[in-house]
């Protein structure tokens, strides 16, 4: 098990950021995203392996300021 | 409150100094509530210069249309409290040096427009300047809705945040709305210099 964003969510083994941002259906193209605590780029995404017991936070940046 | 506390106060907010990426609608707007406030410094970064159509949101008068922002700002700012120091900084913030403007700042605000530029500077400034609080703002278009509006805080990291709002492209930016926001951030920095409110 893992929790994204306050939600218990399935852990599913060898899955990247990429993987898990595309299983949650988050679709925006800029997210910031830490894990336990720990910021990861986005250049690292796909490179990332979620561990198992994780935190994620996703962040969607939304244009507008 | 009493003289002394009211004090203490006054002269912890002279000392502190908060950076301002952009000086659009978010940027602007918590540049002026924190003058106000009495923030000793500001350093605003911005490469823009004020048009007609920003006047719907942004802290600009019709006869600073023209005006390189930043200085257009500062010029507000003086003439509200002339003691404030603004460090200005015209030009548009790039890659690997977003950090730059920002090294000798207590707090940094994030107030830039499109989610690429939002995000990379999050990034950079995250990691070359760990232990800044940055305040940033995800959310803004539209009208209404205040109360979907949140902080989430993930680390240092404060974003006022509304994430079924749609992309600026998609929706209008409209004063309400985004000085709300701006005003929310400028709240969070206050709350970083002076400690939680008890």
């Amino acid at each position: 098990m893992i929790i994204v964003n306050g939600k218990n969510v399935d852990f599913v083994e060898n899955e990247t950021i990429s993987g898990l941002l595309k299983r949650m259906k988050y679709v925006f193209p800029n997210v910031v995203v830490k894990i336990n605590g720990e910021l990861v780029k986005r250049t690292d995404f796909l490179g990332t392996i979620v561990p198992d017991k994780s935190e994620v936070s996703v962040i969607h940046m939304i244009s507008g300021g | 409150m009493n003289a002394q506390k009211s004090n203490k106060i006054k002269m912890k907010l002279q000392k502190s100094s908060v950076g301002i990426a952009g000086a659009g609608g978010l940027g602007s707007n918590v540049a002026v509530s924190l003058a106000r406030a009495g923030i000793g410094r500001l350093v605003i970064v911005d490469f823009d210069s004020v048009e007609e159509n920003n006047l719907t949101r942004q802290y600009y008068f019709r006869d600073q249309i023209g005006m390189i922002k930043v200085e257009a700002l500062k010029q507000t700012i003086h003439r509200i409290d002339n003691s404030v120091n603004v460090d200005i900084f015209n030009y548009k913030l790039m890659k690997n040096t977003m950090d730059e403007p920002f090294h000798n700042v207590d707090v940094i605000v994030e107030a830039l427009d499109s989610s690429d530029i939002k995000t990379m500077f999050i990034e950079e400034v995250m990691q070359k300047l760990p232990n800044v609080p940055v305040v940033g703002c995800s959310g803004v278009a539209g009208y209404g809705h205040s109360d979907r509006i949140i902080t989430k805080k993930l680390g240092k990291l404060y974003m006022v945040y509304d994430e079924k709002a749609k992309d600026c492209n998609d929706d209008m930016l409209i004063a309400p709305r985004v000085i709300l926001m701006a005003n929310w951030q400028a709240n969070i920095v206050f709350e970083l210099i002076l400690g939680e409110d008890k």
